[in-house]
């Protein structure tokens, strides 16, 4: 059972949380000038490192979306932070 | 080679099994340079390479494994075969995997226990039923041995099945595939470096690739630490290391890595003679020649690329065997493991070109690679030897994900793989 | 029958409680404190059983989960359970043990023939035949041979273990010195430990070797730390495994409990401290597998613990020092003991033993056990052989936390390197043979304060022992999977001389016991063979679980009705009083119909709802309210059809659709006000689409301008449909005559009061009559449903269930979204294309829209069939060409009798199937063609004349 940090409500078990996306990736708009291999990079493509990722996952529990690094190898949480602008709220 | 036979057996029996020679060659020096260089001594990677050797007479092949063969997820799996798929561009796939499954263990001369014991995806709401007959619709209509089977006749087959009043699940029916059943795993991995071997396939263990040399947008080489090594010819079939590997050319696949767990109880005699898939709970079983129950379920929740279990996926999956089997409860857990999967969007393996002219991948098979490696050898060894896709191949390209031509089995047939 | 019963030795046992117990039919007696294996061995029977593969006999080896061959079927209380160990199951009356692997018993076993066949049965001799017929023709056979003990398929064991979760400062497992010495130190200092052990009794190996702590005997030691254990408000568990270790330092724990449930322990600890001792290692030599020869070890064990005495003429064989107290204890207790030591320097010989220094045991004899050994060519008498190979240390745990592990030839031994795992490993486990060093290393590890416990116990010596591959005759490495040192020569001959290989070609450490008495063999010998050092050859990795755990454990109380539990209504007795039928939506139980006659009540019911008016609980429908300045653009964003241009007190159809355009979900939005929307999801969907709310909100917009709050189950929603719903309202008192409420037009909502309750109507309609959602808090659903039940009795209607609810939507070519769409059904596939060509603001899915598949003119679209048959098309059937080739062009997706229309009706989603309209089409079912026309999907009132009731 893995535990992650939510930045907002503390450590919590691997059943509350639910991967979302590889982090940084903006959504390409508008979808009249996206090319089809901007959109599917986008959509699909992922790099799935081994090692260190940087990712968002939603802590089902409060509903907040956060970013997470973490090694995908060890399974080392290294840092969880809110959505940028979404601190201290 | 010796060749395999009872008549061996009894004529080495009797010279007390000295005769053996070592059922793949060892090499411990790759040579300079290969017609085709295939990354990953998984099954897809050996069969590719045997199919390369054998139906295309490429002589100058290797098979780099930075492990041991067969250490991957061809041995980490619960080793089902079948073509019980929606899309026809599924089964065209799966099937030819079947067939030239059931002809293996006599074109390879090595006994890889091909078990037709049939394969039940059993329903238990009149709305999964309507699904599973649009899945036996599809198949017969592909050409594929599908029935839609009753309660009764599913009761009767698996006895064992719960029907007490309190089950979860009551049992409505469900897909039959008679050609279905399970294979040795391990010894899909032999066989096909047994036969490569023997065609002068070079199999290089402990071997890992470290860099992809490329030249005026074409491949000519990789790195490794053993060397580098000379090809213009390059096949990934690497599962979960895929994504890393196309990851030196800067190329990128849609795929996401997750642990898959499979368990073995301790064995007892046998009880249960097909495959099972339960929609309602989403755990797999078979019994093994062995005795023991093989199962399986969902995926670990978090993505990963190491190679371990955790407890909730655990505790669902042997909650959900128990449920449709409550005298399994008298059993042990004896064994436990993790794969790595390389999980698709659409659940549909990968074939075709990627990145620099002479490179092509074999991957995304998810959770069900095991079922399909005669075909993903068959049909990367295809590509290598052509450079171009066969009919059965191209709907795999990865150029589905930008057409949006997806083939998407769970979305079709309800029913993920 | 050499095994014996000492006439006082034995503090487990209470000789004035004999017990009776059978074994092959056979009636044995042993007692209350027995072990089944304690049991056995004293009352004698050295057969216990039969191997995998050649049938050979087999006895007791053991003391505790290394047990590879008493295993039986076990009979109680006319129930079985097969595969059951002596050495961890207590005996209890009546006990009925039944031997595995053998025709008819394990004394006369007539597939023993199998042995004399071995020379051609060796390693993988399967992957090398059966082919020409087909392996299936030889696989029943062989199946009926494999395969240990027998299921009882009468057996249905209830689901009773909890799990529980527990957490502290400190976890120590293993209870022996090194754990006692670790426990003592932290709970001394006031720390939270909880100390676990998987015998009966705290002090592992001091339970027979015994010692002194301190100067005073060791259970005083004992007793002293389960003392301060408590005391600082940790806990002592025994009979309690820890079998896993998984990630972030979580690990699981079977607890059993006599008379009384097993529990499933998940742990959690600051810091853990593995102290689970060590496995004596068998010794190699030809024969090794006959009943007779036991571990010296697990003798002392027998002896001490239970006075049972092994045998009555011993040679026990060794290479190391902690042999000698085992020779010792068994001359004093009356047996005839020569001792063998494979070493020149050897402690003193104990009084009474006759010793053979720098002798090596070359061979037993004996047919079905051991009469007789050679040792250095003497031809020695004995009736039972013991032997010490050497200690394995149960590194298992540390492995599992991915931990490595170093050779330490000094012990002889792989142990864990420290730094590797996150836990420290002490005592036997560590290396550490010996009782002054355990304590010293459990003590330390435990940050102790003051000088570690005392012990005057020297560290043991001992010389490695190895499989020897020149030595003539079968030599047992595995004996429960039939894996001898030949079979390890074989696969290092043929190249499967990876460990992994290894292990998978000959199926060596594979067996129930997990291979902790064959896996060392295995490695060593392998080593010899390739010339390689043992930490070159490597380990396979090791796994949960530590021992083999019941299934029943691990999947705990979650069975029957607490399996994935469904959603339940609030009105659900008033249902059942009614008579519905319950059957499972969406994760919801909800009425399918009220009646017995399934067919009968659903048509009837779809009837009276179109004629007068059908009443139906709708509350598992999606509530979730969207409210702040930013909402209508949040629900633009994230819905195919706008709603920023809804008015309040308005209600509009939708989509919402997944990033790859493909439809996720259906249903009405209401405004209530500028600022406030609810978007009643379908029941299955409503966590997704709150995610799909909530993502967006939190990556867009400013999030204090909008909010997503779900109020699903904080709503009941009963709703009212056919021509009499309206008048049905005015009778219950919800609507007054003349009222705003009473005009309300079709998609208008409004909020008002009912009864003191705050009550929202909306009309809305799935059916395609005039229809009310009625809505009231939760407390109000009772008083709700016997309003509206009154007046429905007074107007004729009825309650319909879900299923004649599926027949009035597909009468009007409602879709139903996971049923009538797939996860490739776009919206303009439905006939939606209006937002998909207009709109041109960003919203959730817009680019996909767009793909070349999206823009192909032969996607599959809905549309309705219909069929000159007075049978309804199978749902599932699909459509294929009128003649020819047969290959499919779609399928049928919803398909009802219309009791209304009078004629079944169909939907399907066919390839370009609105450019076929009116054509016909063949349907195929399970090998039969039908026919079929393609029509609209709409049925019934394609002018939408009956929403105004």
């Amino acid at each position: 059972m893995q535990q992650f940090p939510c930045p907002f409500c503390g450590l919590r078990e691997e059943t509350e949380f639910h991967f979302a996306a590889e982090a940084g990736k903006p959504r390409p708009e508008p979808a009249a000038q996206v090319s089809a291999d901007r959109w599917a990079a986008y959509l699909y493509l992922s790099a799935a490192p081994k090692g260190e990722a940087h990712e968002i996952w939603v802590h089902r529990s409060c509903g907040e979306f956060f970013l997470m690094t973490r090694n995908t190898e060890t399974r080392a949480v290294l840092a969880t932070q809110a959505l940028p602008g979404r601190a201290g709220e | 080679m010796t060749r395999y036979s009872a008549l061996s057996l009894l004529s080495q029996g009797v010279r007390g099994h000295r005769g053996w020679r070592p059922a793949w060659a060892k090499t411990h020096r790759p040579k300079p340079a290969y017609d085709a260089v295939i990354v990953g001594g998984g099954g897809h990677g050996l069969a590719t390479a045997y199919y390369l050797a054998k139906t295309h007479g490429l002589s100058r092949v290797a098979v780099l494994e930075k492990g041991w063969i067969g250490g991957g997820n061809t041995g980490r799996n619960t080793t089902a075969v079948r073509s019980n798929y929606f899309y026809p561009e599924s089964v065209a796939l799966y099937d030819l995997a079947l067939r030239l499954y059931e002809g293996l263990s006599k074109e390879l001369n090595y006994n890889i226990m091909l078990s037709q014991r049939g394969m039940l995806i059993a329903a238990h709401t009149p709305a999964q039923m309507e699904i599973c007959a649009r899945i036996a619709n599809a198949m017969q209509l592909n050409g594929v041995d599908g029935h839609l089977m009753t309660a009764a006749e599913a009761k009767a087959r698996i006895p064992l099945l719960n029907q007490t009043r309190d089950a979860r699940f009551a049992l409505m029916g469900g897909v039959w595939q008679g050609r279905a059943g399970v294979a040795r795993h391990d010894a899909v991995a032999w066989g096909y470096a047994r036969a490569a071997s023997a065609l002068g396939v070079d199999i290089i263990e402990n071997c890992t690739v470290t860099g992809i040399e490329t030249q005026a947008g074409a491949v000519c080489g990789v790195q490794t630490n053993l060397g580098p090594i000379r090809t213009g010819r390059l096949g990934l079939a690497a599962a979960g290391a895929t994504p890393g590997l196309a990851a030196m050319v800067g190329a990128s696949l849609p795929i996401h890595t997750y642990a898959l767990q499979a368990f073995v109880s301790e064995p007892v005699k046998p009880m249960l003679d097909t495959v099972l898939l339960y929609l309602g709970t989403g755990t797999y079983v078979s019994q093994s020649d062995k005795g023991e129950l093989v199962f399986g379920g969902g995926l670990d929740r978090v993505p990963t690329h190491g190679q371990r279990g955790n407890l909730p996926a655990q505790e669902t999956v042997v909650s959900g065997l128990l449920e449709m089997f409550p005298a399994f409860a008298q059993l042990k857990l004896l064994r436990q493991w993790a794969g790595v999967v390389d999980v698709v969007p659409d659940s549909s393996p990968v074939i075709g070109p990627l990145g620099p002219k002479g490179m092509f991948v074999n991957c995304g098979w998810g959770t069900g690679g095991f079922k399909a490696i005669p075909a993903g050898g068959w049909l990367l060894a295809h590509l290598l030897a052509t450079g171009t896709h066969h009919t059965i191949s191209r709907p795999f390209d990865i150029d589905r994900f930008t057409t949006g031509r997806l083939i998407d089995e769970a979305a079709g047939s309800g029913i993920a793989h | 029958m050499s095994g014996w019963r000492h006439p006082s030795m034995g503090h487990m046992i209470d000789r004035t409680s004999p017990i009776s117990f059978s074994f092959d039919g056979t009636p044995l007696q042993g007692f209350q404190g027995d072990s089944v294996a304690s049991a056995l061995l004293a009352a004698g029977p050295r057969v216990l059983g039969r191997s995998f593969k050649y049938h050979r006999p087999r006895g007791l080896w053991g003391m505790a989960g290394e047990e590879p061959n008493a295993i039986f079927d076990v009979q109680e209380q006319g129930l079985g359970c097969p595969n059951q160990r002596a050495t961890t199951l207590p005996l209890r009356a009546g006990m009925a043990l039944r031997s595995v692997n053998t025709r008819p018993s394990a004394q006369g076993d007539w597939l023993g023939v199998m042995d004399w066949a071995q020379r051609f049965l060796p390693a993988g001799f399967y992957y090398k035949t059966f082919m020409a017929l087909g392996w299936m023709r030889w696989e029943p056979m062989i199946r009926r041979m494999a395969g240990l003990g027998r299921l009882d398929p009468a057996h249905m064991p209830a689901a009773t273990t909890p799990a529980l979760n527990a957490l502290c400062d400190l976890l120590v497992i293993g209870a022996g010195p090194a754990g006692l010495a670790a426990a003592k130190a932290a709970a001394d200092q006031g720390r939270v430990v909880w100390l676990l052990d998987e015998a009966t009794a705290l002090g592992g190996s001091l339970r027979w070797r015994g010692g002194e702590i301190n100067g005073a005997p060791w259970a005083e030691f004992a007793n002293a730390t389960e003392t301060a254990v408590l005391q600082a408000g940790g806990r002592v568990l025994t009979d309690t495994t820890l079998w896993g270790a998984f990630d972030h330092g979580s690990y699981a724990a079977w607890q059993r409990r006599a008379n009384a449930p097993d529990r499933h322990w998940r742990l959690r600890a600051q810091q853990v401290i593995l102290a689970a001792g060590a496995i004596e290692r068998p010794m190699w030599f030809a024969n090794n597998d006959l009943p007779g020869i036991l571990s010296a070890e697990a003798a002392l064990h027998y002896l001490v613990l239970y006075g049972a005495v092994a045998g009555r003429r011993i040679l026990l064989a060794t290479g190391n020092d902690a042999s000698y107290p085992v020779a010792a204890a068994l001359a004093q207790a009356g047996a005839q003991v020569i001792l063998a030591d494979t070493r020149q320097q050897t402690p003193p010989a104990p009084q009474g033993v006759r010793h053979m220094p720098g002798a090596t045991l070359s061979r037993a004899h004996g047919s079905r056990a051991v009469g007789a050994a050679t040792v250095d060519g003497h031809y020695i008498d004995a009736d039972t052989i013991l032997v010490s190979g050497g200690y394995t240390p149960s590194v298992h745990l540390h492995c599992q936390a991915g931990g490595k592990l170093d050779w330490a030839p000094a012990c002889d031994a792989l142990v864990p390197r420290p730094g590797t795992a996150p836990m420290a490993t002490v005592g036997a486990a560590n290396g550490a043979f010996g009782l002054a060093l355990a304590l010293a290393q459990g003590h330390a590890a435990a940050q102790g304060a003051g000088p570690a416990p005392q012990a005057t116990a020297p560290a043991w010596g001992l010389a490695a022992i190895r499989p020897n591959p020149q030595l003539r005759g079968r030599q047992w490495i595995d004996p429960q999977n039939d894996v001898t040192l030949k079979d390890v020569k074989l696969a290092a001959q043929e190249g499967y001389s990876a460990v992994e290989h290894l292990k998978r070609y000959t199926t060596l450490g594979m067996a129930t016991d997990q291979g902790r008495s064959a896996n060392f063999a295995g490695l060593a010998a392998m080593a010899a063979l390739t010339g390689r050092s043992i930490a070159q050859t490597g380990t396979t990795t090791y796994r949960p679980p530590f021992v083999p755990v019941p299934l029943g454990v691990i999947g705990g109380l979650r069975r029957g009705s607490a399996f994935d539990p469904p959603k339940r209504l609030a009105l659900e007795p008033q249902h059942r009083e009614m008579g519905a039928r319950l059957r499972e939506y969406g994760g919801w139980l909800r009425p399918a119909f009220y009646g017995t006659d399934e067919a009968r009540a659903v048509q009837s019911e779809a009837l009276i709802a179109r004629k007068t008016v059908g009443l139906y609980d709708a509350s598992p429908l999606g509530k979730i309210e969207v409210i702040g300045p930013n909402a209508a653009a949040l629900l633009d964003f994230c819905g195919y059809v706008p709603m920023s241009s809804l008015k309040p007190g308005r209600a509009r159809y939708g989509f919402m659709l997944a990033e790859s355009g493909i439809v996720h979900d259906d249903g009405v939005v209401l405004r209530l006000d500028t600022d406030r929307f609810v978007v009643s999801a379908s029941s299955s969907h409503v966590a997704s689409v709150r995610m799909i709310l909530e993502e967006a909100r939190q990556d867009r917009f400013a999030s204090k301008d909008v909010f997503v709050h779900d109020i699903t189950c904080n709503w009941c929603t009963l709703t009212a449909s056919g021509p009499a719903a309206r008048a049905l309202l005015v009778q219950a008192g919800v609507l007054a005559p003349g009222s705003a409420a009473h005009a309300l037009p079709h998609m208008g909502v409004i909020e008002s009061q009912w009864q003191g309750a705050p009550l929202r109507l909306a009309r809305v309609s799935f059916t395609g009559d005039c229809a009310f959602e009625i809505s009231v808090p939760l407390r109000h659903a009772s008083a709700l449903y016997t309003a509206l039940d009154a007046a429905r009795t007074t107007l004729g209607g009825a309650w319909i269930g879900l299923e004649a609810v599926m027949i009035l939507r597909a009468e009007k070519g409602y879709i139903l979204v996971g049923k009538d769409t797939d996860g490739v059904t776009m919206p303009h596939d439905l006939g939606w294309s209006g937002p998909r060509s207009k709109r041109q603001d960003p919203y959730f899915g817009d680019r996909a829209l767009f793909t070349a598949e999206a823009q192909r003119p032969d996607r599959r679209q809905l549309v309705g069939l219909v069929t000159p048959q007075h049978t309804p098309l199978p749902t599932g059937a699909h459509i294929v060409p009128n003649s020819g080739d047969l290959h499919s062009l779609g399928f049928v997706t919803s398909s009802y009798y219309s009791p209304f229309l009078g004629r079944p009706i169909a939907l399907a989603m066919v390839n370009g199937g609105r450019d076929l309209m009116g054509e016909t089409v063949g349907v195929f079912h399970l090998g039969e063609r039908m026919q079929a026309q393609i029509c609209a999907p709409c049925a019934l009132d394609p002018k939408g004349e009956r929403l105004n009731g």
